[in-house]
């Protein structure tokens, strides 16, 4: 069964289709939302290793004297801070102060920045970003050339490191070495979106099922699976990333998404900045928090919530959680109401159900 | 090919005939594509459920499905086992992982349902 003709595919498409996956149209693209199953590929990538497809993210360089003013001016992270290699997590704002997307920047040079963006967003981003562009700099849309591949796990490294003669020891969490894997050139990134740690490669697109494969083969020893959207979604809502369309959206603010570390006011003016120091002035109104069920259900994105009997905010992400063997989830809400400990209702169809605030991450895994 | 005997609805349950009750629980193909079941939601016995309501739902890591009796009848057994073990649903959707047995009120209804071979068509076609 091939792909409908109307979604996009990856360089890995046919061997998810080998694999026996789940396909599903996620964002416009026809990827595997899992294998064996989400909780066994949660449950590998946890306790020891697993493999996943991004190539769906988008790649967006930016090039040029002025790379760095450019790239400054359209996130809210401190880009001047960043290192040669070193990766930060960041958001592309609008001018109100709401999210185009989330991204991680990484340094390549001091004229060049390399963005990876959300799939769905790739062709905005990039169209914003050149829109703001009152630099010498060159805005470049990087996607085709790069698969993406992530090994996540706590045997990620073993796994990755039989492949590459870079000592992945060597790159600390968050930075990145552009060097060799299996033979050819590849981006190798101590990054990833599940909670635990792991590496996310970019390579050439012609190379990625030659790539998949022999990290399959490398990790067989460690018992690795490949894992799909599925799993992705449970791990990262475990260590509480965002993820947009949920989370994060056009209608809010990095400070509401209890994001104010990607932010740095200090760091001059950036587009979104003045949204930003107002509704720091006027007081937040709500903030993402996170839940767990008291009684039985699930509360799911979308779902009201309740505080007090009334309706009070909106679930964003909400799923049982594999490694906690809970309900969990994440929902807006008004600030005072925010805080671990409160007693809440998720209204599960057409019933309120009782559930309660809590410190987030749900998931923090041992050092 | 799915089994044979039962009879079969477009909400992908499946319904076998044992003289006058009926076992009801959903297909291969529904619990294949929820995926992991985390928990059923089971009717109470004694229950009088019309044909085509609403008598409880399977929830996954990923989805909740309301599933809808096949014919009208009284709920005269649930699988309890399920409380403790959704995943028998996954595991044998034909088997162990049934979810209600019914006296039915019409067997008629059961004539209308589709067959084996009419279901196999219909999930083909659906996807």
């Amino acid at each position: 069964m091939a792909a409908a003709s109307s979604l996009r595919a990856t360089p890995l498409n046919s061997v998810h289709r080998a694999l026996g996956a789940k396909m599903v149209d996620f964002g416009g693209w026809d990827m595997p939302v899992q294998y064996s199953g989400i909780i066994e590929e949660h449950n590998a990538v946890r306790s020891a290793v697993g493999i996943f497809d991004v190539s769906h993210m988008g790649e967006i360089e930016i090039r040029g004297p002025q790379a760095a003013d450019l790239t400054d001016f359209v996130t809210t992270n401190a880009v001047r801070k960043l290192k040669l290699g070193q990766i930060h997590y960041s958001g592309l704002l609008y001018d109100h102060g709401g999210f185009v997307d989330d991204i991680l920047v990484h340094k390549v040079a001091d004229d060049h920045y390399f963005l990876c963006v959300n799939a769905s967003n790739q062709e905005k981003d990039f169209e914003h970003i050149v829109a703001q562009n009152r630099f010498e700099a060159e805005v470049v849309f990087a996607s085709d050339r790069y698969a993406q591949i992530a090994i996540q796990g706590p045997r990620a490294k073993d796994t990755v490191q039989k492949l590459t003669p870079v000592d992945l020891s060597a790159i600390k969490y968050y930075w990145f070495a552009d060097g060799e894997a299996c033979g050819i050139p590849a981006r190798i990134a101590h990054t990833g979106y599940t909670g635990e740690d792991g590496f996310e490669l970019y390579v050439a697109p012609e190379e990625a099922e030659r790539v998949w494969k022999e990290i399959m083969e490398a990790g067989a020893e460690f018992g690795i699976k490949p894992a799909g959207l599925g799993a992705r979604n449970t791990l990262r809502l475990e260590a509480k990333m965002a993820l947009y369309g949920h989370e994060i959206d056009a209608s809010i603010s990095p400070l509401e998404a209890d994001l104010g570390w990607i932010v740095k006011l200090d760091k001059g003016d950036f587009v979104g900045r003045d949204a930003l120091v107002k509704q720091k002035e006027a007081g937040l109104k709500r903030r993402l928090a996170g839940f767990e069920m008291r009684a039985r259900g699930i509360g799911r994105d979308g779902y009201e919530v309740h505080c007090e009997g009334a309706p009070a905010g909106w679930v964003t992400s909400g799923s049982p959680s594999p490694t906690l063997g809970k309900n969990i989830g994440l929902c807006y809400l008004p600030v005072e109401h925010a805080q671990p400990g409160k007693s809440i209702q998720v209204v599960i169809r057409n019933q309120p159900v009782d559930a309660v605030t809590v410190e987030t991450p749900f998931y923090k895994r041992a050092k | 090919m799915v089994p044979e005997k039962l009879r079969y609805t477009k909400d992908h349950e499946w319904i076998r005939i044992e003289g006058d009750l009926g076992v009801v629980g959903i297909t291969e193909h529904a619990q294949s594509e929820l995926g992991d079941i985390v928990f059923v939601e089971l009717p109470k016995v004694g229950a009088k459920l019309d044909q085509s309501a609403s008598f409880g739902s399977v929830e996954s890591v990923k989805a909740v499905s309301d599933i809808y009796s096949p014919v009208g009848g009284e709920v005269v057994e649930i699988n309890t086992a399920l409380s403790d073990a959704p995943e028998k649903v996954n595991e044998e959707p034909y088997g162990g992982g049934w979810i209600m047995k019914l006296r039915l009120s019409d067997p008629q209804q059961v004539e209308k349902l589709m067959t084996a071979s009419e279901y196999d068509d219909y999930v083909g076609a659906e996807s």
